[in-house]
């Protein structure tokens, strides 16, 4: 009984001030005015976009209030919680992930979804946040650093759904499952020296990847190296993105008045190319903002996971943070030419429902990380 | 308490080394970060000026604006050549990837025949690149809304409202008029590109090509927004095209058509001028052709009916048709005889039926076997004795005959406004010595003194030359078009002409030759005696052209010889004789004798230009040629 005092001390020590309205209801104030700013902009853009389609806007808005209830409700459970159904979670997901490679359904020349009655549903998304609450759960029971078998045991469980993912083949969730689990790793204290090694290793295995990868995926790898190679296939969204860009200049042509993206020549301009819009119309001015704001929630994840009382919340909250960082990167990194074509919709502000709600989702997690201390 | 310590000890060092970490993932977050903005500032600000171009480009594209064709109108105001619009279904056959499946997609819409699908083909292998080819003309406004619905399904294949050009005359204009017709890959290098720029059509031959320059008009252009697809959003800018002025001719259609129908179902040509202008008032070549089905490409079949038909129909004989003058030279050698000083209108030359040069066994032959006796130059044009002539041409020499001859137009094109005519050949030493490699005979000078040999000329160099003499020497280039009017101007602009003077006799001289013409017709013994009238006088002469050479001791037996064998028949003549207003040259092939076949079908013109009454009386047989 005496842990008690200490552990109240030390949660008083991360976090003096901290008894409000919405610290009860498990909400946290700062992580929630980012994201809401995030997507009012988000959804400016998309009007845009989108051409005016108010009803697309409208569709997205809905599921933006699901999303946010649906982190409402995953920040009342409290990390204990998860941790609890970190491996459940995990199984079934694996599992599903092997339905889909037996019984999914083809989209996209691309296996990745399950059918659940009239529902399709898509396991790679619960990988996302089932990944690192396993890599949280292995490392947690033991002091950190992690020892060497347990960070190849983190490693397996990381590999098993990234292999079955990038085999459906969704290489791009297959690299965000893979970073979801490496940030938790990172986060935990991997030691460098291992980080070092598998980063020679990766190096030296890079052409036996090439050697595996499907033709469109090695001509998007080809394109990105020499985009005016290819000028109306692979490079075609490389190169229109970056006229989409460069053309808005430092404040940019003004929402509603992108010439790439309003006449089609931008592929993709509500999905994953979205980010050009922005730097088309809002120019270098408005990316600087939507980075800003990105910035802001990562902040604030890392804050909640450096605050955190719990080892499984420390590294779980940091490994979320720093995969919506690996989003954002992708997807910024992708857009502007500096990353091979990868379809990674930029976080919150692209259409479409199933990554935001796991990233929603995510955030819920932290919210609950930092707002359940007992 | 131990255990509590080193729970306490592994939760600090756990909060430090997360912090930690969390401080380097930081540092990571912010240096890629800045990796983005530096990319996104290199884009936005170093290269904007690059990227704004390219965006502008993709957006923006500049698309011509056809001009409308002038149309072309008769002297009295008739149209002879008209632009209709019409709906064509075309093909960028660069956009379509799968051709073939394209066009029977398409023929489940809209009707398409084999005769379009074989226009297409022959089209397809001629067109400029990224130029739509035409697979269906005239379409019909039910065919049109019935493609608009089906048309996203048809990338590449449009339709387009265009201007065609349509002859309401057809056929009677068909040669002077000549038509427009798709412009080629061949044309296309000639032209100017940016003048042309969404214009199809071309002027192919005769007005249609002369006036190109006036009838077609400046392009406009049009610089649209467009999206990816190429679809037309909206106009930014645009420069109406300026529409090609509109001709007016001095060709008269109803002459026209009178000097058509006099020459019945002859091949052959009339050519009419009136003298003071050199306007042309007719000019027909027999057979002829609708020229409408050239303006969107005839087919294959219809083209080679025409192209190999034995009275060769596309054959323009007005302006291309190159025949031996016969006779109907002989009033221009007398003029250069009178002009020369080598002979002067008292004085005669006996005629013993042939002629003979010194030392030469050879002799050339009159007409008339008997001879014609003592001829002065006039008894030698009324009767066409053709001994006068050989003797007036061996004391001028070919050189001086070529020099008057030329002064008259022979031996070169007259510059008509109608593309295509050639230039007839007026045989000489240098020429013989240049293209034959052969030395020149003097025999040979007697021979284009009656117009035969190597001589060669247009029905219209015969038209000119007698217009020529009808008007005292004085020239006139013949010109079909009188005057062009640039749309919404008040009135018509005067076309220049060309004039100049045949620097050689004198008024005695002229008339002399012009009195002795107006006996051709008049003169009981005259050769054209069967088309006098009792409304003006004419001045004419009669010719013959050989087209199948007698052995020396053969008799011409008409009966005998096939009808392409048997000789052209000429006939040229201006009216009135005091006053003229008319010349005319007629030739029909294989007609026979000019006094009876074409002589007619001068007056018959005549008539009706000048207003005469009809003629009545049978021209009879004529003898001489």
């Amino acid at each position: 009984m005496a842990i008690r005092p200490i552990s109240q001390g030390l949660h008083q020590l991360s976090d003096p001030g901290d008894s409000g309205v919405l610290t009860r209801m498990h909400i946290d104030a700062p992580l929630l005015a980012g994201l809401l700013l995030l997507c009012a902009f988000g959804l400016a853009v998309l009007f845009s976009a989108m051409d005016r389609d108010l009803g697309g806007v409208e569709r997205q808005l809905v599921r933006l209030i699901l999303a946010f209830g649906l982190m409402f409700a995953v920040a009342q459970v409290p990390p204990y919680q998860l941790r609890r159904w970190s491996l459940p979670l995990y199984v079934s997901g694996v599992l599903m992930l092997v339905a889909v490679l037996l019984v999914g359904d083809v989209g996209k020349g691309a296996q990745r979804w399950l059918a659940l009655g009239s529902m399709r549903f898509q396991p790679s998304e619960l990988l996302k946040l089932a990944v690192p609450m396993t890599v949280a759960w292995a490392l947690a029971d033991r002091p950190l650093p992690p020892r060497l078998p347990r960070v190849f045991a983190a490693t397996l469980l990381i590999l098993i759904p990234v292999v079955l993912i990038a085999k459906q083949p969704d290489l791009g969730t297959a690299i965000l499952v893979a970073g979801a689990g490496i940030t938790v790793l990172f986060i935990g204290g991997l030691s460098w020296r291992v980080i070092l090694m598998v980063g020679a290793a990766a190096a030296a295995l890079a052409p036996f990847l090439w050697y595996h990868m499907r033709d469109y995926q090695r001509q998007r790898v080809l394109a990105f190296l020499d985009p005016a190679s290819d000028p109306l296939g692979t490079g075609y969204h490389i190169i229109q993105s970056q006229i989409a860009i460069g053309s808005g200049g430092l404040h940019g042509k003004g929402w509603l008045n992108g010439t790439q993206s309003h006449l089609e020549f931008l592929p993709e301009r509500h999905t994953d190319f979205i980010f050009a819009v922005i730097g088309e119309e809002f120019g270098l001015t408005g990316i600087l903002v939507l980075l800003a704001l990105y910035l802001f929630i990562i902040y604030r994840g890392l804050r909640i996971a450096v605050q955190a009382p719990g080892t499984y919340g420390k590294l779980l909250a940091g490994g979320l943070s720093l995969v919506f960082f690996v989003y954002v990167f992708a997807n910024a990194g992708m857009v502007t030419g500096l990353l091979p074509v990868v379809g990674v919709p930029l976080p919150l502000v692209s259409y479409g429902g199933t990554s935001m709600v796991t990233l929603m989702v995510g955030f819920g997690i932290l919210m609950g990380i930092q707002t359940h201390r007992k | 308490m131990p255990r509590l310590d080193s729970n306490l000890a592994d939760r600090q060092r756990e909060a430090r080394l997360v912090g930690a970490r969390a401080v380097v993932a930081a540092v990571v977050v912010l240096v890629a970060l800045s990796l983005v903005v530096v990319r996104l500032a290199h884009l936005q600000i170093t290269d904007h000026e690059h990227f704004s171009v390219l965006s502008q480009d993709n957006r923006v594209k500049v698309q011509p604006v056809p001009p409308s064709r002038g149309l072309i109108y008769d002297a009295k105001g008739v149209v002879l050549a008209d632009n209709h619009p019409s709906f064509s279904l075309e093909i960028t056959v660069e956009k379509v990837e799968n051709l073939s499946a394209t066009i029977s997609a398409l023929a489940g819409i809209i009707r398409i025949d084999d005769k379009d699908r074989e226009r297409f083909e022959r089209l397809k292998g001629q067109r400029v690149r990224f130029q739509g080819v035409p697979l269906r003309l005239n379409l019909s406004p039910e065919e049109v809304a019935r493609f608009s619905l089906d048309s996203y399904r048809f990338p590449g294949v449009d339709v387009r409202a265009e201007l065609i050009r349509s002859y309401p005359q057809g056929e009677l204009t068909a040669h002077v008029l000549g038509y427009v017709g798709r412009i080629n890959e061949e044309e296309m290098d000639h032209i100017d590109a940016s003048a042309y720029a969404g214009t199809h059509f071309i002027g192919k031959g005769g007005v249609e090509k002369a006036h190109e320059g006036l009838l077609h008009g400046q392009a406009g252009y049009q610089q649209v927004e467009v999206n990816a697809r190429g679809r037309v959003l909206r106009t930014l800018e645009a420069k109406s095209p300026v529409a090609g002025q509109d001709l007016h001719l001095v060709l008269d259609i109803a002459l026209q058509r009178v000097a058509t129908e006099a020459l019945g179902d002859n091949r052959g040509a009339v050519v009419a001028i009136d003298p003071r202008t050199g306007g042309v008032l007719a000019l027909v070549s027999k057979p002829s052709f609708d020229p409408n089905p050239f303006v969107e490409g005839i087919g294959g079949a219809d083209y080679h009916a025409l192209l190999y038909s034995p009275d060769k129909p596309l054959y323009n004989r007005a302006v291309r048709g190159q025949y031996p003058p016969g006779s109907t030279v002989k009033p221009f050698v007398g003029f250069a005889g009178l002009a020369a000083g080598v002979t002067t209108a008292h004085k005669s030359t006996y005629c013993p039926g042939s002629y003979r040069l010194l030392g030469q066994s050879h002799s050339y032959r009159c007409w008339r076997r008997g001879g014609h006796g003592a001829v002065t130059l006039e008894a030698a044009l009324v009767q066409s004795c053709d001994v006068y002539f050989y003797d007036l041409a061996h004391e001028l020499g070919i050189e001086r005959l070529k020099h008057y001859l030329g002064e008259f137009g022979f031996g070169g094109r007259t510059g008509i406004d109608v593309t295509g005519e050639l230039g007839g050949l007026v045989p000489s030493k240098e020429w013989k010595e240049q293209v034959r490699k052969q030395l020149w005979y003097p025999g040979e000078t007697l021979i284009v003194g009656i117009g035969q040999g190597a001589f060669l000329a247009t029905p219209l160099q015969l038209a000119v030359a007698t217009a020529t003499l009808a008007n005292h020497g004085h020239f006139f280039a013949p010109r079909v078009a009188r005057a062009a009017q640039v749309p919404g101007a008040p009135r018509a602009e005067e076309l220049p002409v060309f004039s100049r003077r045949v620097a050689a006799g004198d008024a005695t001289q002229w008339d002399q030759v012009i009195h002795a013409m107006t006996q051709v017709v008049e003169s009981p013994r005259g050769t054209a005696k069967g088309i006098r009238s009792r409304d003006y006088r004419i001045a004419g002469k009669t010719g013959t052209a050989q087209v199948f050479t007698l052995g020396k001791n053969q008799t011409y037996n008409a009966a005998r010889l096939t009808e392409k064998m048997r000789d052209h028949a000429l006939f040229v003549a201006f009216a009135p004789a005091d006053d003229p207003r008319i010349a005319v040259a007629v030739i029909v092939e294989n007609g026979g004798h000019g006094g009876t076949v074409a002589a007619p079908v001068a007056r018959k013109v005549m008539d009706a230009w000048l207003g005469g009454s009809t003629l009545i009386a049978d021209p009879g047989v004529a003898d001489g040629d």
